[in-house]
């Protein structure tokens, strides 16, 4: 992997990814636009920049492991896993198709780079969890990241992986919330209200940190601030906004799962595009 | 045969997970906090930094077995049977077996004979939730000998496996040196007047049923069918062709347990009438557990009237 250090170059490969995301799902006719637009600068600076692998060695033992808990932001990891040289970026447009290795939802056994399949949620920071663990037990010195989304925290399950990561002091694991404030049935807040979230997790024991997710240089920060954090796990509040980088799709929980038509996918290609090309 | 051994199949369990704790570095023990009921406190106390409480977290169990097992690690999950079939069914679906994960779960309590603890506590189901998991082995021993066994050769499978326990001493119906093989059934008696096919801890019961059964000059084949999943269909249709007709025994709800897995092979191979003798559409309740299994029509009486009227 070639290791991007410039916030120019980090932000130029978010709107990369961007591009490909609204391509593959207007492709593919369905999909979930919205999440995989809101963490597209969090997963671009962890690929790109934080996280350490071979692409021609996905199983190489001292990698860094990367779980998807959103599985709905398939579209998202595929995207980051193509531009890091796991396959072709043409296979992007297979999404969702028969026997394409792109899952609607990411499936571990057909896709190398994918660790572990996703997509109901609610899953992901307990097995981070466990990978964690080994890693402790093994004495090895890799990091596992794991992305969840803010309305996945309504699932209890999480809480119990909440509870269990600080009593194994699993200072190896950074969890980082895409906190974009919007779930399918609306405003998280309304549906089933979040807050006061750092102080949920302040109470669990983690060590918590509160950014912009779409600003390059405080999630560079705040991996910097993870490193040094000893015997607790870290969680990256980050504050998103849902449809990033696509003017009318941003905020809009309409968007959550739904594939644009001909004329939206030309004009979001060229709102991102015109970024590109600054 | 030993006849006289009596001792609770999650000993045999317990004794499986000592020797793996000696002979493969791998193996791990989860419990959600209920180790002295599974007996997983037996390898707690000598591999403390192999054994995991996660507290009564059956979900998050579930899911840091999985985390772990990617890692290379043998996790053995174990709790009641009835919590972690049914409270983490998502977790063994959509991560453990959709991710053909090398999880190990084992459900203990498995069946009525749990006794006073009801119908809450009582697994009736459990056969059935992990047998329609694609890529799922399912083994249910009769005694501790075989539970020893089974646990062993599963921690050598690759892939997901569930093992069924039992919470009462029962008499043991094979010995050390019988033989165990994943997928092939047992055949513990070959007579002349029907096929009988049992899962778990109720062999004992079906053995003191053949006992009196003898005295009336009827004599049944019995098979053991420790593994569920995947079923010796050869076995099946065998016997289903020798006799016509086959019965199973079981404690279990009738719809998906081992009398549902027999009726599959029959349905689309050797078309044969059943008798299973199971739980019909219902929850067990409190009681000692020689009563619930009378009640239940399932004590040694209750089968050999059963396989009377069957002949």
């Amino acid at each position: 992997m070639k290791k991007l250090n410039k916030i120019d170059q980090l932000k130029r490969k978010a709107e990369e990814i961007r591009y490909d995301i609204v391509d593959m799902i207007a492709e593919a006719g369905s999909g979930h636009p919205g999440g995989s637009l809101s963490g597209a600068d969090l997963g671009s600076v962890l690929f790109f920049n934080e996280m350490k692998y071979d692409s021609q060695n996905p199983k190489w033992q001292d990698r860094d492991r990367f779980i998807l808990s959103k599985g709905h932001a398939a579209p998202l990891l595929y995207t980051l896993l193509a531009h890091a040289g796991y396959f072709e970026r043409s296979e992007l447009k297979t999404l969702r198709k028969y026997k394409s290795r792109l899952q609607g939802h990411p499936a571990s056994y057909m896709l190398p780079g994918v660790e572990v399949s996703t997509g109901s949620l609610g899953q992901g920071l307990s097995i981070s969890c466990g990978i964690a663990l080994a890693g402790k037990l093994d004495k090895k010195d890799f990091r596992v990241y794991t992305l969840l989304g803010d309305g996945e925290l309504d699932e209890g399950q999480v809480w119990e992986a909440a509870m269990f990561a600080p009593h194994k002091k699993l200072d190896n694991l950074c969890a980082v919330v895409d906190r974009n404030r919007l779930q399918i049935d609306g405003d998280t807040e309304k549906v089933m209200a979040l807050e006061p979230l750092r102080a949920k997790w302040d109470a669990f024991g983690w060590h918590t940190i509160l950014i912009d997710g779409h600003d390059i240089s405080e999630i560079l920060r705040a991996f910097k601030e993870f490193h040094s954090v000893k015997d607790k796990p870290t969680i990256i509040l980050a504050h998103t906004v849902k449809g990033k980088g696509v003017s009318f799709m941003e905020n809009k929980a309409g968007w959550h799962g739904k594939a644009p038509n001909k004329d939206e996918l030309e004009q979001a290609l060229k709102e991102i595009k015109a970024r590109m090309d600054v | 045969m030993k006849t006289q051994d009596l001792k609770p199949i999650r000993d045999g369990y317990g004794n499986a997970l000592l020797e793996l704790g000696k002979t493969n570095p791998n193996v791990l023990v989860l419990d959600a906090d209920l180790s002295t009921s599974t007996r997983t406190n037996w390898f707690a106390e000598k591999f403390p930094d192999r054994f995991i409480d996660v507290g009564i977290a059956e979900q998050n169990m579930v899911n840091i077995a999985a985390g772990l097992s990617l890692e290379g690690k043998i996790p053995f999950v174990t709790t009641y049977g009835v919590f972690v079939c049914g409270r983490a069914f998502d977790q063994l679906r959509n991560t453990v077996c959709y991710s053909q994960l090398n999880v190990k779960i084992v459900g203990s309590h498995g069946g009525i004979s749990v006794g006073p603890d009801g119908g809450s506590h009582q697994a009736i189901e459990d056969i059935a939730l992990m047998r329609i998991l694609p890529n799922m082995t399912v083994e249910v021993p009769c005694d501790h000998f075989q539970a020893y066994k089974a646990t062993m050769k599963i921690a050598e499978l690759k892939g997901p496996a569930f093992l069924r326990l039992a919470r009462e001493a029962t008499v043991a119906i094979t010995d050390e040196n019988t033989d165990f093989e994943i997928g092939k059934a047992q055949i513990i008696i070959e007579g002349d007047d029907c096929a009988v096919f049992f899962a778990g801890t109720i062999g004992a019961e079906v053995m003191k049923a053949v006992e009196l059964l003898h005295k009336k000059r009827i004599f049944p084949t019995i098979i053991n069918m420790h593994t569920i999943k995947p079923i010796d269909k050869e076995c099946v249709i065998k016997y289903a062709k020798k006799f016509g007709e086959v019965m199973t025994v079981e404690e279990h709800l009738q719809a998906g347990g081992l009398g549902s897995a027999v009726a599959e092979v029959l349905a689309e191979n050797y078309p044969a009438k059943m008798k299973m003798l199971a739980i019909y559409d219902r929850f067990g309740e409190s009681g000692q557990p020689d009563v619930l299994l009378d009640a239940f029509g399932l004590s040694a009486e209750k089968i050999s009237t059963q396989i009377e009227k069957f002949i």
